[in-house]
């Protein structure tokens, strides 16, 4: 396991919407990629070079420096058995895993439960964005689920801070635990005080914070600014978890220009915060996991791709083991899944494993249902 | 009118259907609550789809999941028939079949219409209707079901979570056995191969049954033998017990108070018996009719009973449109519907994507920190809005209360405005209180109406974010 200062802590951007894997990590030199890929194809002298045969789109380039401070791992062919090309299965599959069957618990739900089984602190899990992924949902895990960290609380709607400030005092009373009101009512009044207090905390946040970057005014620019204002303020949150826009990567048309303004803008947001953890010294014990939950069709459509299977995450950290891990699936036409798609070969539930065993320190094998080989991604 | 006639027709509503405004409420109150019921139980005209839909083009069929749950969240807050889309959502939460795995909002739409339409009618042919409705087909794999190979998915859902339940009394109401001969019987019902999407978009899917792929030998199902195919099936499920008792359970639940999760229900008894086998009769008696049992329970008086009142925590598709249609907001189609269809996913109920085939877990287990903090906010920001019609309606009533309302008069009035709320007398003595900060309210002067406008969205956020405010 790896030894760090303070607690370690994942942070996590989901690409929703099916990431084209193909064109975020590149074969450079690979004939199939230019006869697949017409129209959509990254000219050879634009992609940055990572070793001999693969590169990063070029509007990746603000990530190159973690790259070659050996910081950031890419997954390559990372995928599960018998694809599924729908994003809410996938994504779902992703969040539990579950290929099989359709399961309910989050595999983050699961490690929240394992680190604070009796939930002492309502902030091991904070979600940035409306509605909880299932990879946080377990019973007895409370996660606050965040829309907007400057304005997040309860009776948001009351104006004037005096009026707020009584109600919220309100609130607190007529939560406290009462006596004799039934089981149910009595759930909801310690849940309500839970809210509370997470919501107090929370709310102290973006006043404790100052810095000197910038992050972009994008959702993924500003949650991620909201994980890092939640990370430097020390509250004990060990799971960090954020989605980009609904489907923004699914890039079935006009996928050139699309996925170039996504991808300047998850880059230079990647950089951004590590440059905002490291000004505060707080970068040592943040891992970033960035995934989505397919890759796309080999072949363009004459403008984008269709949903795929294989596809290519990574993780950035100065624990981090740079370099590839996996192996780039084969291009070639007789070695492509059905479908005209990229065949697997890292189970996405190793790379979970290592999160689990390496970096935090759990046993992996309950919470991703299964034994799978640890991906060596740590120092 | 009498304030309990008034209690009475809300818990009506709320029950009945997604609530309704004050003006609506008093209404039905004058109508009497017999009348009303069976105004109910036996929907006419409704929402006027022609005009929806020449207006609203994009409506007419909808492929995309998100316009589907739009227009279904649509219907629930206008369609004057409000006990049909209750049903449709009762249904929805039993019959679980999900985007996640069907990936056509243009099914999960078919199927909800399905339960709409027919879901006040005879148990038997829901059940048929089900059993040959395309999505629930792929849903629960009947689609890869063979005569020469097997899959059993359908055939135990269709006993343990659709029909019979796993016991009652504890004792099992099949065996595993039954559940292989349920599958076999249901062997050929497919759906028919789908034509390509394109040029001309995606079609509906259709059911299809292949007597080739069909198991005709003789079979024994739940002691009885024969050849028998799906609808034999169906018939020998709707003369069992173990039906009667578990659709009363399952309306007792959803219409009357929580009663322990499903699985539970084996073993543990019903809440109350007696209800039960009122239910059970009402299904006997009526030849399996689903609107029969809802008659009995809505004239029954364990219905009407006080005690069940403010029994069932609110699901999250209950406490948004209830508030909409509080506030009178949404009655028309218009931009913001959208957001509004996700917000009972926020609150741990996405519309037309359960999370397994067991449905959502319900009563308290919608409550945990996230999505309390989501029903207090949304339900403050709707009544605190005192820009909304509605909420002026509500406010302007209760000036007409009194020149001058003392705290507690003012308290009462809000509780009875947005409900009528029964409040513990702790919660109670912590609104008073709060009012009192301000004393007493009146509305002689300019200014005067405006600190009493202010105060009562105020009142009406506390009242939101109460805890007696997550229950109906």
């Amino acid at each position: 396991m790896v030894s760090t200062a303070k607690d370690p802590v994942l942070a996590v951007l989901s690409l929703s919407g099916g990431n084209d894997g193909l064109n975020t990590v590149i074969p450079r030199n690979n004939g199939h990629y230019r006869d697949f890929r017409p129209t959509i194809g990254v000219p050879e002298e634009q992609i940055l070079p990572i070793n001999d045969e693969l590169g990063f789109h070029p509007t990746m380039a603000p990530l190159m420096k973690y790259w070659e401070a050996g910081q950031l791992a890419v997954f390559v062919g990372i995928g599960y058995p018998t694809p599924s090309y729908s994003h809410f299965r996938s994504m779902d599959i992703w969040h539990t895993c579950e290929p099989e069957i359709i399961g309910t618990e989050g595999w983050l739900g699961r490690a929240a439960k394992l680190m604070d089984p009796t939930a002492e602190n309502v902030l091991t899990s904070v979600n940035f964005g409306r509605g909880l992924p299932r990879a946080l949902v377990m019973e007895g895990v409370p996660v606050a689920s965040v829309g907007n960290l400057e304005t997040y609380g309860l009776l948001t709607g009351i104006d004037g801070e005096a009026q707020r400030s009584d109600a919220l005092d309100v609130f607190g009373r007529m939560y406290a635990p009462a006596i004799g009101t039934g089981s149910v009512m009595d759930y909801i009044h310690s849940t309500g005080t839970d809210a509370l207090k997470g919501a107090d905390i929370l709310a102290t946040a973006p006043d404790k914070y100052t810095s000197n970057v910038e992050y972009s005014g994008t959702v993924v620019g500003q949650y991620m600014k909201n994980i890092a204002q939640t990370h430097l303020a020390d509250f004990g949150t060990r799971i960090l978890y954020t989605t980009s826009p609904y489907n923004g990567f699914d890039s079935h048309a006009n996928q050139a220009q699309a996925n170039a303004a996504l991808w300047t803008d998850v880059s230079s947001t990647v950089d951004t915060f590590y440059t905002d953890l490291r000004d505060h010294n707080a970068s040592d014990n943040v891992t970033l996991f960035l995934f989505t939950e397919f890759g796309r069709r080999v072949a363009d459509n004459g403008s984008g791709t269709d949903h795929g299977a294989a596809g290519v995450a990574l993780a950035v950290g100065e624990h981090v083991k740079g370099g590839v891990y996996g192996v780039y699936p084969s291009l070639a036409p007789a070695d492509q899944e059905e479908g005209g798609n990229l065949k697997f070969n890292l189970d996405f539930r190793s790379v979970y494993s290592t999160f689990l065993e390496d970096w935090f320190g759990l046993e992996a094998e309950p919470i991703v249902n299964g034994n799978f080989e640890r991906v060596k991604f740590f120092k | 009118m009498a304030d309990q006639d008034i209690a009475l027709v809300a818990h009506l509503m709320r029950r009945a259907g997604f609530g309704a405004s004050r003006d609506e409420i008093e209404a039905k109150a004058a109508q009497g609550y017999d009348s009303v019921v069976q105004d109910l139980l036996n929907p006419a005209g409704g929402l006027d789809d022609d005009i929806l839909m020449r207006y609203n083009p994009s409506y007419y069929e909808p492929g995309a999941i998100e316009v589907n749950t739009q227009l279904w969240v649509y219907r629930m807050i206008n369609s004057p028939n409000q006990l049909q889309e209750k049903v449709a959502l009762f249904w929805h939460m039993i019959f679980c079949a999900g985007h996640s795995k069907i990936d056509s909002g243009q099914e999960m739409g078919i199927m909800v219409n399905m339960f709409r339409e027919h879901g006040m009618g005879r148990f038997d042919d829901l059940l048929l209707r089900l059993s040959q409705n395309p999505g629930m087909m792929y849903y629960l794999d009947n689609t890869e079901s063979h005569k020469a190979n097997l899959n059993e998915n359908y055939g135990r859902e269709l006993l343990e979570l659709f029909s019979l339940g796993v016991g009652k009394d504890g004792s099992f109401n099949y065996s595993e056995d039954d559940v292989k001969v349920c599958a076999r019987a249901f062997t050929g019902w497919n759906v028919a191969p789908a034509y390509p999407p394109f040029p001309h978009g995606r079609s509906p899917w259709v059911f299809r049954f292949d007597p080739a792929d069909h198991d005709e030998t003789e079979k024994t199902f739940l002691g009885e033998t024969g050849p028998w195919n799906g609808d034999d099936i169906i018939r020998i499920i709707c003369e069992q017990p173990g039906t009667a008792r578990f659709l009363a359970r399952h309306l007792y639940n959803f219409f009357v108070a929580d009663e322990p999760q499903v699985p539970a229900w084996r073993l543990t008894p019903p809440r109350d018996v007696e209800a039960i086998q009122i239910l059970e009769q009402a299904y006997f008696d009526s030849n399996y009719s689903i609107k029969a049992m809802l008659e009995a329970l809505f004239t029954s008086e364990f219905f009407k009973d006080e005690a069940v009142r403010y029994q069932k925590v609110k699901n999250p598709a209950e406490m948004v449109i209830s508030l909409l249609r509080m506030v009178g907001e949404h009655q028309e189609i218009k931009p913001g519907l959208f957001e509004i269809s996700q917000e009972p996913k926020y609150m741990g109920m996405d519309l037309m994507n359960p999370p397994t085939v067991e449905g959502w877990h319900t009563g308290r287990e919608w409550i945990d920190s996230g999505t309390l903090v989501e029903r207090i906010n949304f339900a403050a920001e709707m009544l605190g809005n005192t820009e909304l019609d509605g909420v002026r309606g509500l406010v302007s009533r209760l000036m007409d209360r009194g020149d001058t309302l003392s705290p507690e008069q003012f308290v009462d009035g809000c509780l009875d405005m947005t409900g009528p709320v029964q409040v513990t007398a702790d919660t109670h003595a912590q609104l008073v209180a709060h009012a009192a900060r301000e004393g007493d309210l009146s509305h002689g002067s300019d200014d005067e109406r405006v600190t009493f406008t202010r105060r009562t969205g105020e009142m009406f956020q506390m009242i939101a974010a109460t805890a007696e405010f997550q229950f109906e």
